[in-house]
């Protein structure tokens, strides 16, 4: 029973930060259908910069608290100023080109954007673990875990609900879910078509980043976790179902819980156990768990 | 056929001979290019690579100016100077494969140092031969390398993982005899992998009445440890074996030191060595510390030692780790073949080999010897010590050193059988 009960708790801090990561990805792609591999570098940009504004506050001996709102404006800051140089610095230009294209034109960025961290931080890891342990822990049977795994938790949650009620609730949403079934006619309808990818693609940065900044204090941040990243995050939006919220949020959940009862049940299935789920659905529902129909024009 | 005919064959065969030994000799008037192949990136380079090049770059400058202790005073090698081409290993080994081809074939190299990933050694290896290139495997563990295949070209200055795990399981028995109990977490792939099959079988060997808990294989650079944190946590084993290293080794600590794993099992990093550098506020006291081989911490005093830490601390602001001990063996070692071949004559690929073969040579953490694998594969002792906090700074103290005979199986047997019969202690 305290097992079962491990493999739930452990399962649902995964899955909350498994949608953490994801979400920005899903969110592009179910807007501008863009399968944007450069979200693992706006997710490394968020680590890196999370790390050194929160360790150049605690540093200075600011209250330490004070570190988590730090990192917030990081993500910001990075989602404000990488999400429209990206946009509007180069994808505005291959709209309406094939998708393959555009994966090979986010793929390009990727790799400079890890050049680019490298260039700006250098090869040495980061270290920002005050903000893990800084919150204290609670215990649950016989295991301890830190409350900054609630974080993660509260974050999942509130990102999730935040953007269900602004696609579901606000008008800008429903003007954002017109572009979603249907570009051309969403223009000729008025809505400004470029102005919703821009915010798009922003708040997708934002989130990519913020992913990073969370991270941030439970790693090494150094070169080469955006590639991680991106993997287990695309892994999450196909089992999901390429663009749908709900489906990258059942998806987390459901690999969360599958790789944590691997690693407690049959540790030798761990890296198997999020393909696993992966090839099942696939088979099961080849365009993912919540996969919209797609109105065929004639 | 007339005399002045008979001349001109004789000196076009006399300049072909020349032409086609001077071929596969080292040229004394331009620099000895050496690749250098060290992770610059991802989760390996700043604890493994990065001072690995650091130490290669001070080594090169110091062996260019003459300014290393006898017996390496000569310039360079053999009086020509050393020029570096450093590769990136990161990206795997298929990509490596292809950077060794490159390194060989385009950059034209005349010496490849390289490689700390097992998976990378295990995927060049073959290709070296292929390319008849004499190539050093510098840090790589995995005793496969020599033990499931035999080389010529191919050098290893390094020793194989196997001490890691018959040094710590000797270690942590003598210091935790009524140990009941240990669990595991190390990386999936060859590393991680022969570490455990290694210490596993010491452990069943010499204490075969501790049970194992759990053996957890998380991916390399897996990143998060929840789910094994707690089924360590779960496991209550009185132990827990680690080869983790690098940014995965960093992740794991700094996640599961707040969850008290270490108020519940001692720990023991048998690459450990590199992290006390690093993070030396979140490593628990009473953690046992290897760094394969008398190196990093365990170095004792030499001049050699006194060198290679007065240079590498002129460039990296701290002092070496193990790493960096392994760079400057593989560099010390071929400098005496070389000058050994040398010596007899032109020191070509084939003579070279010769003398690299079975060639003992000082380095700054002692000893090495170069026997097994054919000669190809060094051995040297090793050491091991536990971490304490001394006026707010780590430290490492009762610290261990176990010879040679005791930590390495003899040629002729893999280790895992020689484990399996009892370590019997070989003659060196």
């Amino acid at each position: 029973m305290a097992q079962l009960l491990a493999v739930l708790i452990d399962g649902l801090i995964y899955s909350s930060w498994l949608f953490i990561i994801a979400v920005g990805l899903t969110l592009i792609y179910g807007v501008m259908k863009i399968l944007n591999i450069a979200h693992g570098s706006l997710y490394a940009l968020g680590a890196y910069s999370a790390a050194s504004l929160a360790g150049y506050w605690i540093k200075q001996g600011y209250p330490p608290m004070g570190s988590y709102a730090v990192m917030l404006v990081a993500a910001i800051l990075v989602g404000l100023i990488a999400g429209p140089v990206i946009e509007r610095g180069l994808l505005r230009f291959m709209y309406g080109k094939d998708e393959i294209v555009l994966v090979l034109v986010t793929y390009a960025v990727f790799l400079i954007l890890e050049d680019f961290v490298k260039l700006v931080w250098g090869v040495d890891p980061y270290f920002i673990a005050q903000p893990y342990g800084l919150l204290g822990s609670f215990d649950i049977g016989d295991l301890t875990y830190p409350n900054y795994n609630l974080v993660l938790f509260g974050a999942a949650v509130f990102i999730g609900v935040v953007l269900a009620w602004v696609l579901t609730k606000t008008r800008q949403g429903k003007m954002l879910l017109a572009v979603i079934h249907d570009r051309e006619m969403s223009g000729a309808m008025g809505i400004n078509v470029g102005r919703v990818y821009f915010i798009t693609f922003t708040v997708g940065a934002m989130l990519g980043a913020l992913g990073g900044a969370l991270t941030a204090p439970m790693i090494s941040v150094q070169p080469g976790i955006g590639a991680e990243t991106i993997v287990l995050a695309f892994a999450v939006v196909v089992i999901g179902g390429l663009g749908s919220l709900p489906g990258a949020a059942l998806a987390a959940l459901l690999v969360g819980i599958v790789r944590a009862a691997a690693v407690h049940y049959r540790p030798e299935l761990d890296l198997f156990s999020i393909y696993l789920v992966m090839a099942v659905v696939l088979i099961m529902r080849p365009k993912g768990l919540f996969s919209a129909q797609e109105a065929r024009k004639i | 056929m007339n005399t002045q005919a008979s001349k001109f064959l004789k000196s076009g065969a006399a300049l072909l001979a020349a032409v086609l030994v001077s071929a596969n000799c080292y040229a004394q008037d331009k620099p000895i290019r050496i690749g250098l192949v060290t992770f610059l990136s991802g989760p390996a380079s700043g604890p493994f690579g990065v001072p690995a090049k650091l130490a290669a770059e001070a080594i090169v400058d110091s062996l260019n100016a003459g300014k290393v202790p006898a017996p390496y005073a000569t310039k360079g090698f053999g009086g020509t100077p050393l020029e570096l081409v450093v590769i990136d290993e990161a990206g795997g080994a298929t990509k490596q494969v292809s950077e060794l081809r490159n390194l060989v074939e385009r950059q034209d190299v005349d010496f490849v140092i390289g490689y700390i990933g097992s998976g990378d050694c295990l995927a060049v290896a073959p290709v070296a031969e292929e390319l008849k290139k004499i190539t050093i495997l510098f840090d790589c563990g995995t005793p496969r390398v020599f033990e499931d295949a035999s080389y010529k070209y191919v050098f290893r200055t390094r020793p194989h993982a196997t001490m890691d795990a018959v040094a710590g399981a000797m270690y942590l028995l003598e210091n935790r005899p009524g140990m009941k109990s240990y669990g595991g977490i190390n990386q999936n792939y060859a590393y991680g992998q022969d570490s455990w099959a290694d210490f596993t079988a010491v452990m069943g060997t010499l204490k075969p009445d501790v049970a194992i808990t759990t053996s957890q294989m998380p991916k390399f650079g897996a990143g998060q440890y929840g789910p094994e944190i707690s089924t360590l946590l779960q496991s209550n084993s009185d132990v827990i074996h680690s080869s983790l290293w690098g940014g995965d080794l960093e992740a794991f600590m700094l996640q599961a030191m707040p969850r008290n794993l270490f108020t519940r099992s001692q720990l023991i990093l048998v690459a450990g060595e590199p992290y006390l550098h690093r993070l030396p506020g979140s490593i628990p006291d009473g953690t046992i510390i290897g760094a394969r081989g008398p190196s990093g911490v365990y170095a004792q005093k030499s001049a050699l030692n006194d060198w290679l830490r007065q240079i590498y601390k002129e460039r990296a602001e701290n002092f070496p780790n193990y790493p960096a001990y392994s760079v400057a063996q593989a560099f010390l070692g071929l400098k005496t073949a070389y000058e050994k071949a040398k010596a007899q004559g032109t020191p070509g690929t084939e003579e070279i080999i010769k003398a690299f073969e079975y060639e003992n040579f000082d380095s700054p953490s002692g000893k090495v010897m170069m026997k097994l694998g054919k000669g190809h594969q060094a051995v040297t002792g090793t050491a091991y010590g536990t971490t304490r906090t001394v006026n707010g700074v780590i430290t490492v103290g009762n610290i261990k050193y176990y010879p040679v005979e005791r930590v390495q199986p003899p040629e002729g047997i893999k280790s895992v059988d020689w484990i399996k019969a009892g370590m019997k202690p070989g003659k060196w």
